[in-house]
């Protein structure tokens, strides 16, 4: 195939990708969205395999590689469970940060291709930059691994000083990439090199170890992105468009994602990057406790009186949380919703976009459990309806549904915006206890006068509703 | 020591309600109180002296007794001046007391030293103090028997049939006045079967008219009559006129009218005039709710039912008395979510907390002074406006480690010009630097960028997972690069370590594989599960 042809077969799949992530902009085109994707793919693979750059020797070691590493994947994809999306998501990140490194590191060894003057600076840096940020991503997508799949404790670690740290961090860094540049050969430069890489890798995890597990959705989507901007500095490394593009597109895309999140929460994007909830304020604790204590006593019921509740209502506006997912209550939900339609009852769901721990984790929860997606929606479109529900059924969540983000001021998430459930005529909340959520403050919906509480784990008590439900026909 | 809760019979004639239930009985002796009950209180309403001690109430004979031994009075209606005189120096009273009606009532209960609750004083906007909300709860039992009354007096079924005897049009009913008994109307009549129109100044409960089975008819005239507080207003004079009208084409049409419009503190509006009860069809039933402030109808007799021009014309003042059982259940438990929220630590002790905004509403003596009517509710401070302007900088910042990754639609202008700025010279700066071969590739990053930047914000955010695997899944293109690196030709310099490089590439091509394949397969696995 000659270079041309390489070439326009390259174009060609980046204009598939764009299709892809077009495609996911509404349910009915994602699938082919996705096809779209997997042909790009396939059409950048075997252009590149049978292109100019790779002659046929190379290729029993390509195939067997790619067989593997094909295998490996598909069976992943194929037994995760979709609470551990997060999961899988996150260690899908870190091997593209650790593709990234080893790449650049080949890349420099490789001697094939002399480059002098400018032209050998801007590609040292390349390599530098690349490494970097694939070494960072590496890192940093293993430790929300850690996180996400509770192997490492979800509360932020925050070490003293860590600001300075990373700002020696980046100065070190910026020092060896001086040194990296005036290296004379090879060798010499590789010290430099590894250097930096063990500093990024700290970094990575330092990173990330700071930021509290409510934060972990634009974690998530901020390491996607940097996943697409190692894709890219490795396509300026090898001087290939169709990797920078393709990066180009998944680190805007991640950005995108992250800022998103950033407003659902209300906060700062480098204040999420540098880790620690209310990293300001101090620990968290001390500013709730400053702020108003919530006054009044909270009512339980039980899963009997909470199918009665939902008997009687009309309206039902379900708002599920992460709790719904660690206790896979998906399924029960869907059935008691089934029922609930059957009898007429206008049952919808409410997401916020942070609930879970990644973006859109409810609504592949809800859809897993076959929730028609035409009863879900955004927090936007639902929020005005509640003063019309009859009982707002709080699924897991916490900080998502707390009044204080707009009645207190001096409420760490203040101006957060919260589905408004607590406007309901009744809203039934689903928590194990009574702590708080990730963010640490106290939720003055719990003491709301139409607020009921259903202690116990979501999936029992759904069940144990659920039955009620049927038991009184 | 706790406190008793006394609940006397209630001695206006006719009257068959009581103020509390067995049922609730328990309950307050739960909160720590004593209850006495006096002897044959809940005899109309179905609730024998027998059920009340079963619940652990002390029956008391007689009235003075049960006065004299109460800390609290639980009362229906606005005590008469021989129980005012029954009632302990300080002591405490909840019951209706229309304080703007019965200005003397107020002054000898103030000269008791009582603490009056009167519950139809209550701050009925405030959402919490629903559940205590006795006139609502009171007007629904209204509006249902209503109903019951004009089915009662009208000689026809509601619901239209077939039968073998022939066929019979359905009762078409007419309600006017969509508040909450004329909603409990709608509701019920709808539910036996009849067509049911109702009409309201206020334009906003059409859709509560709907959703409970009723027709909403207009009057051809614009004006909204919301007078705050959920309550109507007087409405002008061109709009009345235009309102006449349409009740006198209902009333010619329809068979059964329902009126329930009230004005707070005005005499009810004269909706159905003489010549309108003249063009109904001979057996038709007006009910009018409005009796005690004078009728919604000129023929209205308070209290009673007449015949006029073949019309049965029905002005009860008691139709909560009426459902006696019902009404007093609902009275009690009314009372009961008042007394928790007098009571919140369940001690049997009262707190008056003048600083609650339900309870401030309601009390309209305290100790002796009149505290009626209540200031008016401060309003909740508005939620804090959302900041735009602050989420700006996000961007900006975000964009400079990565060139221009986006820039955001609702920028300030003098922000706007610093982003511009910063741009600008990053660009000159490359520009200036850069050879050009790296310029070409620039120029493709930063549009596709751009191209990335446009497309995702289409996204919908139910699709964010999908969208993150199969970002992620494209992102493995990094396998490009390794596969280039594995056996490129011409590699003519001698020192090129081609094993390191080959096992170096093939750890990425497995990498970058699994993610491809994963990435892909799970993205389709998740999207099949989306489903309408």
């Amino acid at each position: 195939m000659s270079a041309s042809l390489a070439t326009v077969s390259y174009l060609g799949a980046t204009i598939l990708f764009i299709l892809c992530l077009g495609g996911l902009s509404n349910q009915e085109t994602a699938r082919r969205g996705n096809l779209y994707g997997i042909i790009g793919m396939t059409i950048a693979v075997l252009a590149t395999v049978f292109g100019p750059r790779v002659v046929a020797g190379g290729l029993p070691w390509i195939i067997g590689a790619m067989v593997v590493g094909g295998a490996v994947g598909l069976y992943a994809a194929r037994v995760v469970k979709m609470t551990q999306m997060p999961e899988l998501v996150a260690l899908m990140h870190s091997m593209v940060g650790l593709a990234a490194c080893l790449v650049g590191f080949a890349s420099y060894i490789d001697t094939s291709i002399a480059y002098t003057g400018a032209e050998k600076a801007i590609h040292e840096i390349e390599i530098y930059v690349g490494i970097l940020i694939g070494a960072v991503t590496f890192s940093g997508s293993v430790i929300a691994f850690g996180k996400l799949s509770g192997k490492i404790g979800g509360k932020p670690v925050l070490l003293p000083g860590r600001h300075f740290l990373n700002l020696a961090g980046l100065l070190i860094v910026i020092y060896f990439g001086r040194e990296f540049l005036h290296a004379g050969t090879i060798a010499q430069g590789m010290t430099p090199l590894i250097v930096m890489t063990i500093i990024s890798l700290l970094f990575g995890v330092h990173m990330v170890m700071a930021i509290g597990g409510a934060d972990m959705p634009v974690v998530v989507s901020m390491l996607n992105s940097y996943s697409g901007w190692a894709a890219a500095a490795t396509g300026f490394m090898l001087s290939n468009d169709l990797l920078i593009v393709t990066g180009a597109l998944v680190g805007s895309s991640g950005a995108i994602l992250s800022y998103i999140m950033c407003n659902a929460m209300n906060r700062n994007f480098l204040s999420v990057i540098a880790g620690g909830f209310g990293s300001d304020g101090g620990a968290p604790a001390p500013a709730a406790s400053g702020s108003v204590q919530p006054a009044g006593e909270v009512v339980a019921v039980s899963a009997t009186e909470t199918a009665d509740l939902l008997r009687e209502a009309k309206n039902v506006i379900i708002v599920p949380g992460y709790g719904m997912a660690v206790a896979q209550a998906q399924h029960t939900v869907y059935e008691i919703t089934e029922y609930l339609r059957e009898k007429g009852v206008n049952v919808r769901f409410g997401i916020h976009p942070v609930a879970g721990r990644m973006p859109g984790h409810m609504n592949v929860l809800l859809a897993e459990a076959k929730v028609p997606y035409d009863i879900v929606f955004e927090m936007d479109e639902l929020n005005e309806d509640f003063p019309e529900t009859d009982v707002a059924m709080v699924i897991g969540a916490n900080d998502i549904v707390n009044p204080a983000a707009q009645e207190d001021p001096a409420s760490p998430i203040a101006g957060m915006p919260v589905l408004e459930v607590w406007k309901a005529k009744t809203s039934i909340v689903m928590k194990r206890s009574m702590a708080s959520g990730y963010a640490g403050v106290d939720n003055p919906l719990f003491y709301k006068d139409n607020n009921r509480m259903l202690f116990g784990d979501a999936k029992k008590m759904l069940e144990e509703v659920f039955v009620a439900l049927k038991a009184a026909e | 020591m706790s406190l008793c809760i006394g609940v006397p019979r209630e001695i206006f004639p006719g009257e068959k309600r009581v103020a509390t239930v067995p049922e609730v009985v328990e309950k307050l002796i739960k909160l720590g109180f004593k209850v006495a009950i006096e002897s044959g209180a809940g005899e109309h309403a179905n609730f024998s002296d027998d059920t009340y001690r079963a619940a652990g109430a002390e029956v008391v004979a007689d009235a003075p007794t049960l006065w004299a031994t109460s800390d609290i009075v639980f009362k229906v209606r606005a005590p008469s001046d021989e129980e005012v005189a029954l009632l302990r120096e300080g002591g405490a009273l909840i019951s209706f007391v229309w304080p703007a009606q019965h200005p003397d009532l107020m002054q000898k209960l103030a000269a008791r030293k009582a603490t009056v609750l009167a519950i139809d004083c209550l701050p009925r906007l405030l959402s919490r103090a629903q559940k205590m909300d006795a006139l609502t709860s009171m007007n629904g039992i209204s509006g249902y028997r209503a109903v019951i009354e004009a089915a009662n007096a009208f000689g026809r079924f509601f619901n239209g049939q077939m039968t073998a005897a022939g066929k019979v049009p359905p009762a078409k009913v007419f309600i006017a006045g969509a508040g909450v008994a004329g909603l409990a109307a709608i509701g019920t009549a709808a539910n036996l079967g009849a067509i049911v129109r109702a009409n309201d100044t206020r334009a906003e409960v059409a859709d509560q008219v709907k959703s409970l089975g009723g027709e909403f008819v207009k009057v051809d005239y614009e004006e909204d009559g919301s007078g705050g507080g959920g309550y109507a207003k007087v409405m002008s004079e061109g709009f009345q006129q235009a309102q006449r009208e349409m009740y006198a084409k209902q009333a010619r049409e329809v068979d059964i009218i329902i009126t329930t419009a009230l004005i707070p503190g005005k005499p009810a509006p004269k909706l159905i005039t003489a010549e309108m009860v003249q063009s109904m069809k001979p057996g038709s039933v007006i009910v009018d709710m409005a009796g005690e402030q004078g009728g919604n109808c000129e023929l209205t007799e308070p209290g009673k039912a007449v015949v006029k021009h073949g019309v049965t014309i029905i002005g009860y003042t008691d139709l909560p008395s009426r459902l006696a059982k019902q009404a007093s259940t609902a009275y009690a438990n009314n009372l009961l979510r008042l007394t928790e929220e007098l009571c919140k630590s369940k001690d049997g002790q009262i707190n008056v907390n003048m600083e609650d905004d339900a309870i401030r509403g309601l009390t309209v003596i305290k100790e002796g002074a009149i505290t009626w009517p209540a200031p008016p509710l401060k309003q909740p401070a508005p939620p804090p406006a959302a900041k735009p302007a602050a989420e700006a900088p996000v961007v900006v910042k975000k964009a400079q480690g990565h060139g221009h990754g986006g820039s955001s639609e609702a920028m300030p202008a003098g922000k706007a010009a610093v982003f511009f700025g910063i741009g600008a010279i990053l660009f000159w700066l490359v520009g200036a630097f850069a050879p050009e071969a790296f310029l070409g590739h620039f120029t493709v990053f930063v549009l596709a960028c751009f191209v990335g930047y446009m497309v995702v914000w289409n996204v919908k955010p139910a699709l964010h997972t999908p969208l993150m695997s199969v970002t992620n899944a494209v992102s493995s293109i990094i396998a490009i690069g390794a596969l280039v690196q594995i056996a490129p030709p011409l590699s003519g310099g001698g020192d090129r370590p081609d094993d390191l490089i080959r096992w170096l590439a093939l750890g990425a091509i497995v990498l970058s594989t699994i993610n491809m394949f994963g990435g892909f397969a799970v993205t389709r696995r998740m999207l099949e599960m989306f489903r309408k």
